[in-house]
């Protein structure tokens, strides 16, 4: 099992014919992803071959679901279109669209975050400015190297794509039932909530990492719902203990405000759940390790 | 990007939120012409982007243009909380009866945007929300909705403005709103929002702060940029595109991916607290997929940087190549050296994920003497803290 994406998940790309959309395309199906089809109006019946598969163009996201039963889009359009991109994926109520582009205005994602909502949440949002999901093994939607490691037990979920590769990197010999980068903008869809609860109820999953950073209060408010409903061991790791106050290091979400959002209080937030939190990376793939033993 | 409030002012006004007249100026000399426009008294304020600017003395009353120059040169200059004062705003006075306080801001937790109203104003609205939260009306606002009449109301009846000024005050709402919209704020804030003698409702104080993000829909917001009180490598850095930010520790830090690079600015903090004390000089982030002329870029604003004793390179190669990035050091070095600049300072080098092998060989072919390469994130970490205490 895994979380979010597996091997039956049918993906399509919007932005496909786009230099970033070809290039992570082609990545998604060397690693054995369902590439069902692309979504471009201007090159709509056109099909594009990618190391030899044939990938179909649609006009719409709503055609390329009725043709091939799509239930997966992952996003590379740019800034500019990447709200419209949204609102489109979720009018057509496809089951999970995966927002990589980074440097969406905040407006624009809280505009389709809020008609989502209005549409009655049927369409799972991640993102944007994240690396996407992978559920090793299976499937992979987005930008995250899939050669890091295998399936395993391990779920993790993270604000941050190098760290994801890092961790995943330092814990290769487990392997991951799935790992979702939800991205360190201001707005995003899926949380480190959302994520959590996904790997509590996942039978495969046995230790869940969770990564953090500075800025809002994600990590605080995942903390008390670890402390509420997850049973399964978690180790956590924060970013951010030396940024400044009021200064912005990197995720446009990556920011002490005043007093809040330091990495300090996440750290103790999670410590006070019963989370065992990683100083560093090493530490933290160490931590997990020494749970992933107890339980096996 | 926040806002000087003279900036603010006449983003308030280009979308009709009333303002009082008002002028910058940074030199005091130009201060007369503008009193006696207002006929005489002017309000001096000294632009800041920090609060608490009046308890410090940075806003006067001048009596008349000879007075008003007299405050302006007073005030110019002067050091508010580590900000030095450049220019100051020349505003008419107000005969204030009354002092509110309203913003729309986003609400990070709920993912949405919020209005915030209260009839206590002219206090630091933290203060507020602390002493006396029954005072401070929270109404989320959709962003598809916006502030529409009905909601305006709503933000009036539920902060209990008096029932004279509540039309203007919900006219005044979508107007600001207005602004937050239009110029893709994440914040826009009248602190205090005031009746006159006449009963009229005016923003004498705002503040404003814009998504970046958002940039290439606003070209009028570069102006906006105080880039007289931009470090100047985080200018050089910026024109180059590069995601640099400097701090004041002396390990330059370059790497792939913000979480990354944020985490390694702690990784070496932690090394250096057996150091000496060393701490990191800077976060770079050059990104997914860098390129070798990215990391030359990036390679040359750290070496320029006159703190910087030692450099970490650490990258995990997702979709970054590590030969590009090896190749990018090595190139960065022969540019600079072409360039007859001494590079002096070492490098430590740790390159992990896509393509490392091939990477470390290119570093190691290369011999370059002040480059030395670290299998860990740690090891690497300890090693270029020892190495800027040593210097």
């Amino acid at each position: 099992m895994a979380i979010f994406l597996t091997k039956d998940s049918k993906v399509i790309v919007q932005g496909m014919t786009g230099s970033e959309g070809m290039k992570h395309t082609r990545r998604m199906l060397a690693s054995g992803t369902q590439i069902v089809g692309g979504v471009n109006p201007r090159k709509a019946g056109t099909t594009v071959d990618v190391d030899g598969t044939d990938v179909p163009v649609f006009g719409t996201v709503a055609e390329a679901m009725e043709k091939t039963g799509a239930d997966v889009t992952v996003i590379f359009v740019p800034p500019k279109f990447t709200k419209d991109a949204v609102v489109e994926a979720i009018d057509a109520e496809i089951g999970l669209a995966v927002v990589i582009t980074e440097g969406v205005p905040v407006h624009d994602s809280a505009a389709f975050w809020a008609y989502a909502g209005a549409k009655g949440n049927k369409t799972q949002i991640i993102g944007p400015n994240c690396p996407g999901l992978i559920s090793p093994g299976q499937s992979n939607a987005g930008i995250i190297p899939a050669d890091i490691t295998g399936p395993g037990k391990i779920g993790l979920v993270s604000k941050s794509g190098t760290l994801t590769y890092q961790l995943m990197y330092e814990l290769r010999d487990l392997g991951f039932s799935s790992a979702v980068g939800i991205g360190g903008d201001p707005v995003i869809g899926t949380t480190h909530i959302d994520a959590l609860k996904a790997f509590q109820e996942d039978p495969e999953t046995e230790v869940i990492v969770m990564i953090g950073e500075i800025g809002g209060d994600a990590e605080e408010r995942a903390a008390a719902f670890i402390a509420e409903h997850v049973t399964k061991p978690v180790v956590g790791y924060v970013a951010g203990f030396t940024a400044p106050e009021g200064k912005t290091m990197g995720h446009a979400g990556a920011i002490v405000s005043g007093s809040s959002g330091t990495a300090q209080a996440k750290k103790e937030a999670l410590e006070a759940a019963g989370v065992k939190v990683g100083k560093t990376p090493s530490e933290t793939a160490r931590l997990a390790r020494e749970l992933f033993a107890t339980v096996k | 990007m926040d806002l000087f409030e003279y900036q603010a002012r006449d983003l308030f006004a280009k979308h009709g939120v009333p303002v009082l007249d008002g002028d910058v100026i940074e030199n005091a000399a130009d201060a007369a012409a503008i009193a006696e426009r207002f006929g005489g008294r002017a309000v001096v304020k000294a632009q800041v982007k920090v609060g608490g600017r009046g308890k410090a003395g940075g806003v006067k009353l001048a009596s008349d243009p000879a007075d008003a120059v007299a405050k302006s040169e007073a005030i110019l200059g002067m050091d508010i909380k580590g900000h030095t004062v450049h220019k100051v705003m020349l505003a008419q006075t107000a005969d204030i009866k009354d002092e509110y306080y309203v913003s729309f801001l986003l609400d990070r937790t709920n993912r949405t945007f919020l209005a915030m109203a209260s009839v206590e104003g002219g206090v630091e609205i933290e203060v507020v929300a602390e002493e006396n939260p029954d005072a401070l009306a929270k109404i989320p606002v959709d962003a598809n909705e916006g502030c529409t009449p009905e909601k305006a109301a709503e933000i009036v009846a539920a902060a209990k403005f008096p029932a004279d000024v509540a039309d203007q005050v919900a006219e005044v709402l979508q107007q600001l709103w207005k602004v937050f919209i239009a110029e893709d704020a994440l914040l826009v804030e009248v602190n205090p929002l005031i009746k006159s003698g006449e009963g009229k409702i005016i923003a004498l104080d705002g503040k404003v702060s814009l998504d970046e993000n958002a940039d290439f829909r606003q070209p009028e917001h570069e102006a906006l940029e105080d880039k007289a009180a931009a470090n100047p490598l985080e200018a050089a850095a910026k024109a180059k595109g590069l995601n640099y930010v400097k701090l004041d520790g002396q390990v330059g830090i370059i790497g792939n991916g913000a979480g990354l690079v944020m985490s390694t600015l702690d990784v070496v903090a932690y090394a250096g607290e057996n150091h000496g004390g060393v701490k990191p000089a800077n976060f770079l982030d050059i990104g997914g997929g860098a390129s070798a002329e990215v990391m030359a870029n990036g390679l040359e604003i750290i070496l320029g940087d006159a703190d910087v004793k030692s450099v970490f390179v650490n990258v995990f190669g997702g979709i970054t190549a590590c030969d590009a990035v090896a190749n990018g050091i090595v190139q960065a070095l022969a540019l600079l050296e072409e360039k007859g600049e001494a590079v002096t300072k070492p490098l430590v080098v740790r390159l992990d994920g896509n393509n490392a092998e091939l990477g470390r060989k290119i570093l190691t072919d290369a011999n370059h003497p002040l480059v030395q390469q670290v299998d860990t994130m740690d090891g690497a970490a300890d090693r270029a803290a020892e190495l800027a205490n040593a210097k």
